[in-house]
């Protein structure tokens, strides 16, 4: 058996159907052949080219968007659109929105987000109290309490992304996919979060799939990877032979495009 | 005032004095902008950095006119002549998207699903009745300068159809159709890689240089800040921490706030350990700290209070009486160099 993710050729297209109004246009790949695995307690990181099908793979992940062609196996089972997906494996995969805001939902409080996923998972929801288990999941995130009774229009940027953090977090899962998890964090903050994701996969044996265009927090917490560009993978190294060592043109461009705070002058 | 003004007869662009906010809260108002004071001059570019929650955005939000329709203001937005806090409802649409420009920190919650992206960011010259036909190809040349590849094709997809880094790019091409004097840009290259932020960057830059358009730039990363701004300004909880040029505030931090962040940035071209969080939790803008906001998380008041007798309790750390009790003023430290910290000095050295 193969544990963890195993993504083989997956090919993700869009369009070709023709809009309503519009003409029909041919279909536009934006995945195109990308195999990668990510192992138990294995943090994967992927980083490139905006536009790349970064986001489109997470998703696909997740079973967001139905790919083309290709498989998904999670612990050996094959993956199908979410909705097709047994409760325990939906969730053991969850992921983090590159727009956070977006990704919750505007009438709902952030507590009552994080119980609507204990009592979608009750296998995994707090036994005891679940205001005090919402209190102490917000704390792990940075936010104070007086959030949980506040909608995503009252919170900041920064703090909607930590309750959509704290709502993956929430059922336990054995993988996590982030997409552009931290950006809007400030590095304290975010230095506070990739401590908890750290903690989380000895603790609890997680494996993130890290998708951030920060090539510094990259270096700090992936074991492993992947850089994309145009829809395909075009170099996968262990993190520190590829910051030493970048082999494809790409990537040698991306590093040296990479900005320091050491060594600015003005 | 005549427009044939120089920048240096007419002082700074945008003045901002003395801003609050205040927002209703489930236990009464909460002052979400507390004395916020920083200016950003002609052809300059001002960066916004600060704690997640620490009031930046609602900063923008104040000045652009798009605060919470229950919000309350005080102090001054002194633009040129006029004050936007005291103007007009018509003068401030007037003024959105012609003399003062946004992009947004959420660029999918900000744009119109049902719209394509060529119609949304042709707005403005719609509006002001460019042609049709010249539409069309204002929006193209617009996607093209923000680096969209394919701008023609592009230009009629919606925004779900656009990838994360590619919606914010139509943002800031928004941004730039009314030709505006002063751009705020909260976070404008989150989701870029580092290349095509660069170019992005650069863009930024050439207007500065070119067409002496002012920039508010809101980022969490300091390494753009340290490339693009000329001055900085710190906020924590709602405040303004520490304020002076970009350069120098970066190389050596007068408030211990900014030097927190300063020595919490990753480094690309070597490994570096993931730093040490503050202790304690942000500041909460309802039950904001007595004396110094900070005081609860400062390394510094630690290392002050020892030796000096003060009511600690045993089992506590240290704070030093003084940040306690006494809320410090933005000072002036050095010329230029302002910040809001009981110890910091021209001397200090961390
Ligand atoms: N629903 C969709 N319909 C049509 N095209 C899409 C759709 N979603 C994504 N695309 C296209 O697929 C390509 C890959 O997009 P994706 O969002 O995966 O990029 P990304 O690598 O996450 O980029 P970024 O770093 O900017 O977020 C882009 O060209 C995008 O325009
Ligand atoms: N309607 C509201 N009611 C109460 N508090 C609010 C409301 N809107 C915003 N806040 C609070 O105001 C503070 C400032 O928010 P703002 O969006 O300006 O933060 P920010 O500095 O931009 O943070 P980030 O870097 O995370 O985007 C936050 O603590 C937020 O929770
Ligand atoms: S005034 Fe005191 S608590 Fe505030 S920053 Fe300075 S030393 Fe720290
Ligand atoms: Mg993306
Ligand atoms: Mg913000």
């Amino acid at each position: 058996m193969t544990a963890g993710l195993v993504i083989s050729d997956l090919r993700v297209t869009f369009g070709g159907r023709g809009g309503l109004l519009r003409r029909s246009e041919p279909p536009v790949a934006a995945v195109d052949g990308v195999s990668l695995r990510v192992g138990p307690r294995e943090t994967v990181a992927v980083v490139g080219e905006s536009g790349s099908g970064k986001t489109t793979v997470a998703r696909s992940i997740v079973g967001l968007v139905t790919p083309e062609a290709g498989t998904i196996t999670y612990d050996d089972t094959v993956l199908g659109p979410m909705r097709t997906r047994p409760p325990h494996v939906q969730r053991a995969i969850q992921m983090v929105f590159q727009d956070p805001r977006s990704s919750l939902n505007p009438r709902m409080t952030a507590g009552a987000i994080l119980r609507e996923a204990w009592h979608t998972h009750p296998a995994v929801a707090p036994k005891g109290d679940w205001k005090q288990a919402t209190r102490e999941l917000l704390a792990e995130v940075g936010l104070d309490p007086t959030v949980a009774g506040r909608r995503p229009s009252a919170l900041s940027g920064g703090q909607c992304q930590r309750v959509s953090i704290a709502r993956a977090l929430a059922v336990r899962p054995r993988l996590l996919v982030c997409d552009e998890a931290v950006s809007a964090l400030d590095v304290s903050v975010q230095a506070q979060i990739l401590r908890l994701l750290v903690d989380l996969k000895s603790e609890r044996d997680l494996a993130i799939v890290f998708i951030s265009h920060d090539l510094g927090v990259v270096r700090q917490i992936a074991d492993r990877i992947a850089v994309m560009r145009s829809g395909e993978l075009v170099e996968e190294a262990t993190a520190e032979d590829l910051f030493t060592n970048p082999r494809h043109p790409y990537t040698q461009m991306l590093l040296d495009a990479a900005l320091d705070l050491e060594g600015v002058e003005s | 005032m005549s427009a044939d003004m120089t920048p240096e007869d007419t002082g700074p662009l945008l003045d901002v004095r003395d801003l609050e906010v205040v927002l209703p809260g489930p236990d009464g108002p909460v002052r979400i902008l507390d004395r916020v004071s920083f200016t950003v001059g002609a052809g300059r570019t001002t960066g916004l950095i600060g704690e997640s929650g620490s009031g930046k955005s609602m900063t923008a939000m104040a000045i652009i006119g798009l605060l919470p329709r229950d919000a309350q203001t005080r102090g001054e937005l002194r633009w040129r002549s006029e004050d936007l806090l005291t103007a007009t409802p018509r003068r401030r649409r007037r003024v959105r998207g012609r003399e003062i420009a946004m992009i947004f920190q959420d660029p999918l919650a900000s744009l119109n699903p049902g719209q394509t992206i060529g119609r949304q960011i042709t707005e403005i010259p719609r509006r002001d009745g460019m042609p049709r036909r010249e539409l069309g190809s204002t929006a193209v040349d617009l996607l093209e300068r923000v680096e969209i590849p394919d701008p023609a094709r592009r230009a009629n997809n919606y925004p779900h159809q656009f990838s994360g880094g590619m919606r914010q790019r139509a943002m800031t091409a928004l941004a730039l159709a009314g030709k505006p004097q002063l751009i705020l840009a909260d976070e404008p290259t989150t989701a870029l890689d580092v290349t095509v932020q660069a170019r992005i960057l650069a863009l930024l830059r050439r207007l500065r240089d070119e067409e002496g358009t002012a920039m508010l730039l809101v980022s969490h990363d300091l390494r753009v800040m340290a490339h693009v701004a000329d001055d900085l300004v710190v906020m924590y909880a709602g405040q303004v921490c520490e304020r002076g040029p970009a350069p120098d505030v970066l190389r050596r931090p007068f408030h211990p706030y900014t030097n927190a962040l300063v020595k919490s940035v990753p480094a690309v071209h070597a490994k570096s350990a993931i730093a040490d969080p503050l202790p304690g939790s942000p500041a909460n803008p309802a039950e904001r700290p007595s004396g110094c906001a900070f005081h609860p998380r400062c390394p510094l008041t630690r290392i002050m209070a020892q030796g000096v007798s003060s009511a600690n309790a045993i089992g506590t750390p240290p704070i030093h009486e003084r940040c306690r009790t006494e809320q410090p003023e933005v000072r002036e430290i050095s010329p230029g160099r302002w910040s809001a910290c009981h110890f910091s000095s021209e001397e200090a050295v961390r």
